[in-house]
């Protein structure tokens, strides 16, 4: 069991945990993550560190709940525990001195994308963020980053809050100014990493993107989250999570994501309460 | 004492056959197939042994177990006896009873095999095994006084429960250390719960835990710690890397990664470390109910998914194998259960390319005929293709059960350690020892993938070797010395 000692709502349904994992603290990396069982006979989701501190012996981790795990996760309160978890796992980031590095965060991509921001930062990185929303509240850790970047760019699809539009649109125009970009690193909904990937391709620019396949194990054993990455099946897990975002097939990693939306939304129902249902269930297949 | 029969009265008695689930019932549940013997059943069984002088059986077993002896105690209503014989060569008798190919081991080798049937060696451990776990357990098993020694065993699965029994009982301070949330490895993430129980794994594992053995679940080495920080920083005297061969071979055709194809891994770690079969599961699988399945591979992997998916409702449920069925490297019986169970087996076919629709679901397989030729290195007929002689066929889910390659997740933190090209750990096969110094290797990861009861044996040939190396402190290769 481990111990939640923190908790706060960064956004709807997104929620922010201090969870105790001591050797885990003392020995992550930017870029890893944990595999994360709430309850004894849970299902195991990834979930990337967000933060940690090894002198105090916590992992943060940034929760959206989207399907009952993470849903039944974000109910939980300090003093509450998850089950279990296993880390870190995945390859960290890799950090070197680029040079001006713009890193984008999309929606809980952010969180994905912190860490990595810090350790850049601290590696004599000049670091720019870009980080989105759909409308003011979805756009989290702005206070973070601005400790660790440069300049800080929040964007919202609505135009609520920061500039008006998506994220590849600020790095667009961050490229179109001048400004030298050495070095992106981005994480978020797959249609967003695609974007950032086709908005630096042209430019030649090194692209890093941190992938969300659905796993299992974590170690290699199962294959469940094999990406294509220049025509190459690698496990997402022990090769990445970050691959060359000029390289990922993402209309693949798309569909994989979506293997079982339908058991999602069916099992779902309990919490069909909550919030009303806003989408056509989908066909069983 | 038992019965004083003579070696003419002795031939003349029959095997006794193990009761079974009934085909048609058990292709719906994922109870356990074999039932097991009757004290009777098992008396009756164990008086047809000859107790030969020079026993070949003992011979033909891994580890090694005084079969004669205990097969001897059992015929002489000895159960508890005969379990302490087993146990002092095998901790793990209830797991090997029901998984191990005795046909290819103790029953080849024993003497009734050329011309009867050989003594049910593999049933009479099994029922030894569930009457002392069902009638209060071992006696106190014997260990050496503590040697303040401390070994760290990498994998839960054959070869590091095999490893730690022996050491714990040679009064060392052993921690086993496992990547999953469940002990066990491939006992309880691969092998399904009709073939060996997963109640089973987790008595036999408690009895080591009972004998002082720890258990460090979610423990990843080579992520949380790596084996030179469990030999400097931890104060491990040694390590064993029992880690197995823990990445799934695909099949290297088109369409793959289409939604629908599983490795046999992912597969059956869904349904039985998951638990994916039972009413209310958390983890989620593809619908197979009336859907086709197809298993490539004719291991006994490939079989244990087959019959899981026809146990989830798969119909055809089929078998894809490119040699014929003289040639799959499953055991006999896991073959007969499957073929009584309904499951097709359609062979000498080799996948060319894996069929999807528009949303990138898997709709079918498209195949190519084989027939056999010339023998291999492996010594058996290879296959080659029919030229022109291709069909398709549709399917709706496949699981490719081609094997595993070796686990790079220990090579990554330690570029120390020795590989072949294969990616397997370079280890002495009589000793375990790698070319690192204190660490020691058996099972999958040295061999590249076989069989539980192997992996066992590398396992305690290792456990010996190590404590030598413990008492005596020296490390050589034996090519060294």
């Amino acid at each position: 069991m481990n111990r939640i000692v923190e908790t706060r709502v960064l956004a709807p349904e997104v929620k922010y945990f201090r969870v105790e994992a001591p050797r885990v603290a003392r020995k992550r990396r930017a870029g890893q993550f944990v595999i994360v069982r709430v309850t004894g006979n849970g299902e195991r989701i990834p979930l990337s560190i967000a933060d940690a501190d090894p002198e105090a012996g916590w992992i943060a981790l940034i929760v959206q709940g989207v399907g009952r795990t993470t849903r039944t996760l974000n109910r939980l309160e300090v003093g509450d525990a998850v089950h279990d978890l296993v880390g870190p796992l995945g390859m960290p980031s890799e950090i070197r001195e680029y040079g001006t590095v713009v890193v984008v965060g999309g929606g809980i991509g952010t969180a994905v994308v912190f860490p990595t921001a810090v350790a850049l930062a601290e590696a004599g990185n000049e670091v720019i963020g870009i980080i989105g929303g759909r409308s003011r509240e979805f756009v989290i850790l702005e206070d973070e980053m601005r400790a660790v970047c440069v300049d800080v760019y929040p964007t919202t699809d609505d135009g609520s809050y920061g500039y008006h539009g998506l994220v590849t649109d600020k790095l667009t125009e961050l490229m179109v100014a001048g400004d030298r970009i050495d070095y992106v690193m981005a994480a978020g909904p797959v249609p967003m990493m695609r974007a950032v990937a086709e908005v630096t391709r042209p430019a030649g620019i090194d692209t890093v993107v941190s992938l969300n396949p659905i796993m299992v194990d974590g170690t290699g054993m199962c294959g469940g989250c094999r990406v294509s990455v220049g025509g190459e099946t690698r496990f997402a897990c022990v090769d990445g999570p970050e691959f060359d975002a000029h390289l990922v097939d993402f209309e693949l990693l798309a569909r994989r994501n979506a293997s079982y939306g339908a058991f999602e939304f069916y099992r779902n129902e309990e919490f069909a309460a909550d919030e009303p249902c806003r989408v056509d269930p989908p066909a069983l297949r | 004492m038992g019965r004083d029969l003579s070696r003419r009265e002795r031939l003349k008695l029959p095997r006794q056959d193990m009761e079974e689930q009934a085909p048609e019932a058990r292709s719906v549940n994922f109870d356990e197939v074999n039932l097991g013997y009757t004290p009777e059943q098992a008396v009756a069984e164990a008086e047809r042994c000859l107790l030969c002088a020079h026993p070949t059986c003992i011979e033909g077993c891994p580890v090694g177990i005084d079969i004669r002896e205990f097969v001897r105690l059992v015929a002489a209503e000895r159960f508890g006896d005969a379990a302490d014989v087993i146990k002092r060569d095998n901790f793990l008798p209830a797991i090997c009873g029901r998984v191990c190919p005795q046909e290819d081991q103790c029953e080849g080798a024993c003497v009734l095999a050329k011309k009867y049937t050989p003594v049910a060696i593999g049933n009479l451990e099994r029922f030894v095994a569930d009457y002392e776990r069902d009638h209060g357990g071992p006696l106190a098993t014997p260990t050496l006084p503590e040697t303040g020694k401390r070994v760290a065993i990498v994998g839960s699965g054959p070869a590091g429960l095999a490893c730690a029994a022996d050491l714990v009982r040679a009064g060392h301070d052993v921690t086993v250390f496992e990547a999953l949330h469940e002990l066990g490895g491939v006992l309880v993430y691969g092998i399904p719960e009709f073939r060996l129980p997963k109640e089973i794994v987790r008595a036999e594992v408690d009895q080591l835990a009972d004998l002082g053995v720890r258990f460090e679940t979610n423990a990843v080495i080579g992520m949380i710690e790596t084996i030179d920080e469990l030999l400097a920083d931890d104060g491990y005297d040694a390590v064993f890397l029992g880690v197995g061969a823990g990445l799934p071979r695909f099949l290297g055709v088109p369409g793959e990664n289409l939604i629908g194809v599983y490795s046999a891994n992912e597969f059956l770690t869904r349904v039985n470390l998951m638990r994916a079969y039972a009413a209310g599961a958390e983890t989620p699988l593809l619908d197979l109910y009336r859907k086709t399945v197809a298993v490539f591979g004719g291991g006994n992997t490939a079989m244990d998914a087959v019959r899981t998916a026809r146990r989830l409702g798969a119909a055809p449920a089929k078998i894809l194998y490119r040699r014929t069925e003289a040639e799959m490297p499953a055991r006999s019986e896991e073959v007969a259960h499957a073929k009584a169970e309904g499951i097709d087996f359609e062979t000498l076919v080799a996948p060319i390319e894996l069929l999807g629709d528009d949303d990138g679901w898997l709709t079918g397989v498209g195949l190519q005929r084989m027939e056999l030729g010339e023998p291999d290195e492996s010594g058996r007929r290879r296959p080659q293709a029919i030229p022109g002689d291709e069909y398709e066929i549709a399917i709706d889910v496949a699981v490719v059960a081609i094997g595993n390659d070796p686990n790079p997740l220990i090579h990554k933190t330690a570029p120390d350690l020795a590989q072949t090209a294969w990616g397997t750990i370079v280890a002495d096969p009589q000793t375990g020892r790698t070319s690192k110094v204190a660490v020691f290797a058996g099972g999958d990861i040295v061999t590249g993938g076989a069989t539980v009861i192997l992996a066992m044996g590398a396992g305690r040939r290792a456990a010996v070797s190590i404590d030598e190396y413990l008492e005596t402190g020296v490390w050589q290769a034996e090519s060294e010395s």
